[in-house]
């Protein structure tokens, strides 16, 4: 199938282009041999089908990163390009323009935030343009989808421009035909830039950046515990329940499959949290306690993401990086380990050096617990108060600071400094966030829901074998000696290597105190990363490194749980 | 010679035109990529305290760049 290739800088609503072309089946996919990805659907034109590949970002085809090399390479295997031009930057977004149609391929020029130019007092001559390239421009405005109807009925007669000049004179090229061509108007200081230039004020812009991360924390456990209030745990407690009880009476309420499916019913009802049922813990872990808060997440991030701010908060807390080793960018792989630790540990490849992926990924893997362990800790710590999940994360952050700053003293290696483009803020498009978030939401159910099952089969296997009972005796020295916990808790950290989730709830069955609940919930965060993200560091620290950072999060969990029991022991 | 000063120099919402980057290919090309090169307007936007980032725009785009390489492109204020 003859492909479509979606080129141009960043921020100028390739995405927004790609989600207009093509339907509902997209995949994200890698690169073969990176991490970097790139979106890929399909277009039906006149009856022909068409690949469209929505190609990372670039600015110029002599590549400066990972995402650029791939960029250029996908650039050889394209058949027809579609360069989407930020119409508002024009001078900029020529320079890989002129670049592309050296190449000799068909090309199309997409003029895209087409309307802002009318906000923003800026005239284009498009015919004009469209003479000197020699190839069609159209103006669109991805947003609303004036002019994608127009680019799609001319892709397929996409010319090849004839446009000749001298590499080292680009730069005098692209300035010739942006004083030919465009004509900006006198613009005032608008509200909203006024608004977007204190967010990162020295004085203003850490307050409002508290301010936002409170109010991201609050919606996400708004709509979080809603979800699970109103919708899955009625859901689950009036329809499924009633199911299972008549399946447990059909299966004769106990033997292997009917514990194996249905787990341990107490007093003739179901306790979804403990019965260890594949049909009863393995789905309401994921779908009824996990879900609500990774969709909350999903959703809040992907508005983050596409409001413009993140690159704003990266240049606030530049500083503190810098302590830790890292640069402001690097709250980013933590944020997005907020979500789940790999996507975390992928997203480290946007530090340049070797040290600042190191302090990155392991910071994330030991500190940044994921969302399926936030919701389930929320589940079982919530209830003794803000106070007590306030101990847990709270401990995870300082944990964070503190290594941050251990590390960064005693690695080798430069941090280089931050250097980012800032996009305007922008009201995110909202059929595209929900088509990401929609994405988001697939991924983790397709990845999460198996290993669920897989863990409390496992589980479930591993008690009635009686290895659980036999692995917490041989290491009960450390298990109550330093970390002050039962024997018992053992089950959690076994499983814990699997899904952090499932060990999280693995600790409910065992009525454990505040104090232990703590503690056991830290070490889980801490101690050492799932499979899946292990997998991940793997392949993207080396096994060197990955043993160094693995031996990091065995000490301080040690260490961190050690001083927990004591200090907690004092109060509670 | 007019007044030449670094960015880090600059006070917010002053305007000057490039005119040298004392810096290495690798940090030359990085610039050169967002629009930062010799003989563009640019308009500072913000400092951070204690030597961190500043903040400019280039051409209706605006850019973070640390305080290092920062204080090492020099600029001609109108």
């Amino acid at each position: 199938m003859p492909k479509i290739l979606l080129m141009g800088n960043p921020n100028v609503g390739k995405s927004v282009v790609f989600s207009r072309l093509t339907g509902v089946n997209v995949i994200i996919s890698n690169y073969p041999g990176t991490t970097v990805e790139f979106t890929k659907g399909s277009i039906q034109i006149k009856g022909s089908r068409y690949d469209v590949i929505d190609v990372p970002g670039t600015y110029t085809l002599e590549p400066l990163s990972k995402a650029e090399e791939v960029a250029v390479k996908m650039l050889d295997e394209g058949d027809i390009i579609i360069n989407i031009i930020d119409a508002t930057h024009i001078e900029r977004s020529l320079n890989l323009t002129l670049q592309l149609l050296k190449k000799r391929k068909p090309i199309t020029v997409a003029l895209n935030l087409w309307d802002e130019t009318k906000h923003t007092g800026i005239e284009i001559d498009v015919d004009r343009l469209e003479k000197i390239l020699g190839i069609d421009c159209i103006p669109t405005c991805a947003i609303t989808g004036e002019g994608i109807k127009k680019l799609v009925e001319k892709i397929k007669d996409a010319k090849i421009s004839n446009y000749n000049y001298e590499d080292k004179e680009r730069w005098h090229e692209i300035g010739n035909i942006t004083k030919e061509i465009q004509v900006v108007g006198h613009r005032h200081h608008t509200i909203i830039e006024r608004i977007g230039d204190a967010s990162v004020n020295p004085i203003l812009g850490l307050p409002i950046a508290a301010i936002i991360l409170y109010l991201t924390f609050k919606i996400i456990r708004f709509i979080g515990e809603s979800l699970i209030g109103y919708v899955f745990e009625p859901l689950f407690e009036n329809l499924w329940a009633p199911v299972m009880l008549k399946l447990s009476a059909l299966l004769g309420s106990s033997g292997f499959i009917h514990d194996i499916l249905i787990g341990r019913i107490v007093e003739g009802e179901i306790d979804f949290v403990e019965s260890l049922g594949l049909l009863t813990t393995g789905l309401f872990v994921p779908i009824a306690m996990v879900l609500p808060y990774v969709f909350a997440f999903y959703l809040v991030l992907s508005f983050l993401e596409d409001s413009g701010y993140l690159p704003r908060l990266a240049i606030l807390i530049d500083n503190l990086m810098h302590r830790l080793g890292l640069h402001g960018l690097a709250i980013i792989p933590m944020i997005l380990g907020l979500g789940c630790n790999v996507p975390g540990a992928l997203s480290t490849r946007i530090m340049e050096t070797k040290k600042q992926r190191f302090i990155c990924a392991t910071l994330m893997a030991i500190a940044v617990p994921c969302m399926a362990q936030i919701a389930m800790i929320v589940g079982l710590v919530g209830k003794y108060g803000s106070n007590a999940l306030l101990a847990v994360f709270g401990t995870l952050f300082i944990v964070w600071i503190i290594l941050g700053i251990l590390i960064n003293k005693f690695s080798a290696g430069i941090s280089p400094e931050i250097f980012v483009e800032i996009p305007p803020y922008r009201l995110p498009y909202l059929i595209g966030l929900s088509k990401k978030v929609w994405m988001r939401l697939v991924w983790f159910i397709k990845e999460a829901v198996p290993y669920v099952l897989l863990g409390v089969l496992i589980v479930n296997i591993l008690y009635s074998l009686d290895i659980i009972d036999f692995l917490g005796r041989v290491a009960e020295p450390i298990i109550s000696g330093v970390f002050g916990l039962r024997k018992e808790t053992v089950v959690a950290l076994v499983i814990g290597f699997l899904r952090k989730d499932v060990a999280v709830g693995m600790l409910a069955p065992l009525s454990l105190t505040l104090k232990e609940l703590i503690i056991a919930s830290v070490i889980l965060a801490m101690y050492f990363p799932c499979v899946a993200t292990f997998a991940v560091l793997v392949k993207e620290l080396g096994i060197k490194d990955m043993l160094k950072s693995a031996l990091i999060m065995v000490i301080s969990t040690f260490l961190v749980a050690g001083i927990l029991n004591v200090v907690l022991g004092l109060f509670l | 010679m007019a007044n030449l000063i670094s960015l880090v120099e600059m006070t917010p919402s002053m305007k000057g035109i490039v005119v040298e980057i004392e810096g290495g290919y690798g940090m030359i090309r990085k610039l050169d990529a967002l629009g930062i090169r010799e003989g563009v307007e640019i308009r500072k936007i913000s400092s951070q305290l204690m030597r961190g980032p500043v903040m400019v725009e280039v051409e209706r785009t605006q850019v973070g760049i640390g305080f290092g390489m920062a204080s090492r492109i020099l600029v001609e204020i109108k």
